[in-house]
Formats: structure tokens, C-alpha cells, sequence
């Protein structure tokens, strides 16, 4: 039997998305072995056809980022010398990735869009130009999937889970979380995950009413550009672009933004691009797909509108 | 710090290997890099004890990376050392790291100062990598920093993807820094003219005893199978809105099933 690890993330007894992304992309190359920590979610994983389900209860995984994953996955890779780890592309995925690939002598790929046969991930580099195919040739690849690189498909297995009992080293331990602060959600999709974004810049003039608006009226979740971080008007969390986060969605929607390099970079690869902009020479429309030239305060209330019309 | 090609700049792969071509584009000092060093300065300059800091800048990269020291010098940085060898070109981030941590695990060193990640390999993994070949605790994307050298802790805020994590840890540790953590200074005139004498030590595979197959393109445990460059992303239809801007925009979704 072909085993393929998948790290499967949960957000207070959900799995997320990009969890059931991998969990269909691992189906491609054989059975899904998933690692869950905290609730039992298994049930969960399982319709996603994992096979079986091991799950560290620890409180090591709260206390200390990063590091307890690294230790239980590499206990995993050496228990099951599974054909490949698959591991969102997040910003701690990609930290327990990296530290896996010393720890387990492999090589690791990140941010990819797609797999394909013998373990060949396609990367979309420099904003999007360029498309990369590579692959791992020493070890067990280890590869990060990039957020909306497939549509999840359910193949319910019978739920099996186990838990895994790891012995954390002195490292593991040294660096501890004394406290955290959650970010406050609201009701909206989270941003990394979601199909459609909208999102605001330095034109929206620190009010996102408009852009929030819209955002409901499609289902969406909101961004903002680094300029309407840095003004305090939208928290970073929600920053797109290089420092920020990398969104490929099927629509985006700037409003306000010029679409500088550096937001381009995280949301380049989105499917559908909209910009609403009242400077008809701003970069962003080189690469809308639809444009419209006008105030955001006049467009999105219309748009939403007849979004909410079409709804009714 | 790296020296990365201007993030402004239109970057290409080379036919010849699939690596970046950087010869054609300007090298600038890893954008992400110059908050490192600001936090390396302003912890510097809030220390009161009678032991000075020296503030080493680490750089493995080409030639030319010396500019981007250069600029870490402007800054206001103490010296440098800079790993530089042909068969480092290709290397991935397993061997970059082996390479930066067996410099840093020879030295005497309280903490390791990063950015999140460069502009061009866009990884974000060199410093968690880092913490692992050292057996080092790690503190990345750090939004705030405060360090108690007498109990020798750093505690930082880890801006995370659902919001912020108080953190800390005993030296010696890694620290990577958000862009939020500090305006980066501009060279003084000062700086600047004292930049050209300041020390780099120039440090070749042989002397760090790394075997040149474990590193570069030969030592790399991933390998690009091909690549293609895309045409640019045509622009799309633009209208002026006329009173019916919002309609339009609908319409335009409707056509494409987006609503
Ligand atoms: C190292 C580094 C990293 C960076 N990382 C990021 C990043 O991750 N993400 C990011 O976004 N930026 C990033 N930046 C910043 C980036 O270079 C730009 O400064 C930023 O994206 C600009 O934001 P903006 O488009 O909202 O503002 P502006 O460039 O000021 O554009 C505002 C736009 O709004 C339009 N406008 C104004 N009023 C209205 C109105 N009423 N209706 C419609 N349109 C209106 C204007 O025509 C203008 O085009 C980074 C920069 C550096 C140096
Ligand atoms: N060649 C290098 N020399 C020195 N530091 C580097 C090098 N490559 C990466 N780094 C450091 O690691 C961080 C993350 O880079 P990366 O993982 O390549 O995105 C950078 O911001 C630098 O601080």
C-alpha cells in the first residue's frame, strides 16, 4: 500500500480547507496516513480518505510552535516510510517543513500549485511569470501545497485513529508561548482559504465599509494592501502581497489598490482579477481582467446591489 | 542577510541551469534583511553594560554580495563575514542552511537576527532551518523584540496567520523579523564613509570543512525538471464608469459565473 503523510490542521474542531486539499491530493499517489493535533476530527479526515488517523494530544503542541511537529512527524516518516509528507503552505507548514527535511535527509519543496506524477511540483514564480516544475531526488519529498491548488473531493474510508505518543526533546521545549492574542475573525472566510477576496487599499481612505459590503455580498474575505495596514486601518493579518499573505482565489477584487510589485506578488496567480480605481493609468489594470475606471464609493454599492438583487 | 536582485526588478531563470539569471538584474541587499539589522542596531543602542555588542553581518552568496554588506555596514553594522565559492551556485535552502549554520555554530554568538524570507527563493525557511541544524530554540516572525541579556532571554511577539503569540526563549536562539518590527534607518554620511574600512572575512567552503558536493546545485536535494515562462497576463476589458460602473462589474461576474 502506497502511504502518503498528510499534516491536517483544525480550527476549533474543523478541519480547514487547505486539509482537505491535501487529503485529495495525497489520493492521487495512494492511501492519505493523516496527523491531527487536538479534538478527535478523524471522522472528518476520514471522508476525505485517510485510512488512518494519528493524533498527539500533547500539551507540548500548544506550548511550543513548530518544533513538537517536526519531532511527531519524523517519528512518522520512520514508522511508515510513507512515499511523500504533505503539509499546507502556510507559514508555520512551511517552518515544520523545512525543519523535517534536515531532520529526515530529504529534500523539500514549498508553495506548490499542483503535483503530478512521480512527485513533480509545478511552483508559479516571480509574480506569476514563470511556472516551475521540480522535484525531490534524496529522501521522502516533502512538499508544501499552496492554498486553492484543487477542489476537495470526498472518498469516505472507515475512521481509524490512533494516538501518538512522542517523546519531545529539550529543543523542542525551549521556546514556549506565555501567552496569545486571536485575531478576531467576524463571520468572514478566512483569508488564505478563501474562493473570492476583496480587498482594500490607501483609496478606500480608512473606511472599509464598501469594501466589507461587497466582500458579504459575494461570500468573500476581506484584504487590504500594505498601505492600509501601515495606516492602521485594516489589521496585518489581513495584508496581502510579498510580507504579506499569498492569495490565488477564483475572483479577486481591488479597490483602491495601484497594484505596486509588491502587492502583486501575493495575489497574481488569483483566477479572475477585478480592479476598481479612479486613475485609469494605475499598474493594477495591466492585469485585471476586468477593470472599471471610478470612485469605489460609487461602484461597490452598486455592484452590491445588484449582487443582493440577483440573490433576492 | 542576503544579497537578493531588486524586488522591483522583472527576474528570469536561465535556460542553461533553470537558476535565477542574476547578472541581469540589480543586486540590492534582501529588502526583508534591513529590519534585521535596524533590530540588531536598536538592541545594540539600548544596551548599557560595559561589554560591547558587535553586530556581525553573515552573507552567503556571490561576489557581489558585498555590496549588500556594504550597505549592513552604512547601517551601521560592526563587520562581516562573507561565504563565497563557485560551488555554492544552486544551492537550495538545506544547503544554504548547513552552510550559514556551521559558520554561526563556530562563533560565540547570543542570538541570530533574520528577515522572514528573501525576495527571490521566497522560502521563509532558512531561519526555522537554521534553528534545527543549530539544536537552537527559534523565534520567528517576531513583531516586537525585547532581550534580558543579564537572564539571557529574548521574549518577542510571533506575529502568527490568526494573530499574536507572546513567545520566549534562553539565548542562544534565531529570531526572524516581521517588516512591522521597525523603520529601517537611512546610512548616516558617518556610516557611510566608515563602511569602506570596516572588516569582512572572506570564507571559502575548504575553510568551513564543507565536502563542495554537499552544497551548490551537485549537493541540492531538489532539482528543477523544466520551467516555462508565461505571456505576461493580458489586461482585460476597462470601462469608465458612467453611473452604471457597479452594474457592469456585475454583469462581467455574471458572464463568468462568479455570482
Ligand atoms: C519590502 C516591501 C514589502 C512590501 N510588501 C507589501 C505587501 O505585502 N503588500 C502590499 O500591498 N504592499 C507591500 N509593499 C508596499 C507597496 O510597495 C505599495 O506601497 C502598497 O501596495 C501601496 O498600497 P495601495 O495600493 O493601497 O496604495 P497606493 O499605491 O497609494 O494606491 C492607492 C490607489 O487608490 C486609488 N484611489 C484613491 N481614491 C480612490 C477612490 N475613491 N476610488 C477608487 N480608487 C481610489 C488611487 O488611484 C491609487 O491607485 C511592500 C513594500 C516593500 C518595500
Ligand atoms: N544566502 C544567504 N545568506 C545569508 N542569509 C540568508 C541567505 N539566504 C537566506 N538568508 C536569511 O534567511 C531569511 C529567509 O530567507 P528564505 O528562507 O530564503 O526566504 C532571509 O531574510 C535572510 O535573513
Amino acid at each position: 500500500m502506497n502511504q502518503v503523510l498528510v499534516l491536517v490542521e483544525q480550527l476549533s474542531g474543523q478541519i480547514t480547507r487547505a486539509s482537505t486539499e491535501l487529503l485529495t491530493m495525497a489520493r492521487r499517489f495512494g492511501t492519505p496516513i493523516a496527523f491531527i493535533v487536538g479534538d478527535d476530527v478523524s471522522a472528518q479526515v476520514s471522508q476525505y480518505g485517510a485510512a488512518k488517523v494519528f493524533r498527539g494530544v500533547a500539551p507540548e503542541y500548544d506550548l511550543h510552535p513548530v518544533a513538537p511537529w517536526v519531532d511527531a512527524l519524523a517519528a512518522l516518516v520512520t514508522q511508515l516510510s510513507p512515499e511523500a509528507v504533505l503539509i499546507a503552505s502556510s507559514a508555520k507548514g512551511k517552518e515544520i517543513a523545512g525543519r523535517l527535511a534536515i531532520r529526515v535527509g530529504s529534500g523539500v519543496i514549498t508553495d506548490a500549485v499542483d503535483i503530478s506524477e512521480g512527485f513533480v511540483a509545478t511552483q508559479s514564480i516571480f509574480g506569476g511569470s514563470t511556472v516551475v516544475h521540480s522535484k525531490v531526488t534524496e529522501g521522502i519529498p516533502i512538499i508544501t501545497l499552496a492554498p486553492n491548488a484543487l477542489e476537495p473531493t470526498a472518498s469516505p474510508v472507515e475512521p481509524s485513529v490512533e494516538d501518538l505518543v512522542v517523546s519531545f526533546g529539550e529543543i523542542t521545549t525551549a521556546a514556549r508561548v506565555t501567552g496569545r492574542e486571536q485575531a478576531t475573525k467576524g463571520g468572514r472566510p478566512d483569508l488564505g482559504e478563501a474562493s473570492i477576496v476583496v480587498s482594500g487599499g490607501r483609496g478606500t481612505n480608512g473606511d472599509f465599509a464598501a469594501v466589507e459590503g461587497l466582500a458579504d455580498a459575494l461570500g468573500a474575505a476581506v484584504g487590504a494592501s500594505r498601505a492600509a495596514v501601515d495606516a492602521g486601518w485594516y489589521p496585518y493579518t489581513h495584508q496581502v502581497g510579498q510580507t504579506g499573505k499569498s492569495v490565488s482565489p477564483q475572483l479577486y477584487i481591488a479597490c483602491g489598490i495601484s497594484g505596486a510589485i509588491q502587492h502583486r506578488a501575493g495575489m497574481q496567480t488569483s483566477k479572475t482579477i477585478v480592479a476598481v480605481n479612479k486613475d485609469p493609468d494605475a499598474p493594477i489594470f495591466e492585469i485585471a481582467d476586468f477593470g472599471v475606471v471610478g470612485d469605489l464609493f460609487a461602484v461597490l454599492p452598486q455592484a452590491t446591489t445588484a449582487i443582493n438583487a440577483r440573490k433576492a | 542577510m542576503k544579497q537578493a536582485p531588486d524586488s522591483v526588478a522583472q527576474k528570469n531563470l536561465k535556460e542553461s541551469d533553470s537558476t535565477l539569471d542574476r547578472a541581469s538584474v540589480d543586486a540590492v541587499l534582501n529588502d526583508l534583511d534591513e529590519y534585521a539589522i535596524e533590530a540588531a542596531l536598536q538592541f545594540s543602542e539600548a544596551q548599557t553594560s560595559e561589554i560591547p555588542n558587535r553586530i556581525t553581518l553573515l552573507s552567503m552568496g556571490p561576489e557581489r554580495a558585498t555590496e549588500a554588506i556594504r550597505k549592513g555596514f552604512s547601517m551601521g553594522a560592526d563587520d562581516a563575514i562573507h561565504v563565497v565559492d563557485s560551488a555554492l551556485a544552486g544551492s537550495d535552502a538545506l544547503a544554504t542552511s548547513l552552510v550559514l549554520a556551521t559558520v554561526i555554530a563556530d562563533r560565540e554568538v547570543d542570538f541570530v537576527l533574520c528577515g522572514t524570507e528573501s525576495t527571490d527563493a521566497r522560502m521563509a525557511v532558512i531561519p526555522a532551518m537554521l534553528a534545527e541544524r543549530l539544536g537552537w530554540p527559534q523565534l520567528t516572525f517576531a513583531g516586537e523584540i525585547e532581550v534580558d541579556a543579564t537572564a539571557r532571554i529574548v521574549r518577542i511577539k510571533r506575529m502568527t496567520d490568526d494573530g499574536v503569540e507572546s513567545m520566549e526563549s534562553p539565548m542562544p536562539c534565531v529570531i526572524s523579523v516581521v517588516e512591522q518590527i521597525n523603520e529601517p534607518r537611512y546610512p548616516s554620511f558617518k556610516n557611510i564613509m566608515a563602511a569602506k574600512k570596516k572588516p569582512v572575512e572572506t570564507l571559502s567552503l575548504t575553510d568551513l570543512g564543507i565536502a563542495s558536493d554537499q552544497v551548490g546545485s551537485a549537493g541540492s536535494r531538489t532539482t528543477v525538471v523544466d520551467f516555462a515562462v508565461l505571456p505576461p497576463r493580458a489586461a482585460g476589458v476597462k470601462v469608465t464608469d458612467d453611473g452604471t460602473g457597479g452594474d457592469q462589474l456585475v454583469a462581467f461576474l455574471a458572464a463568468k459565473k462568479l455570482v
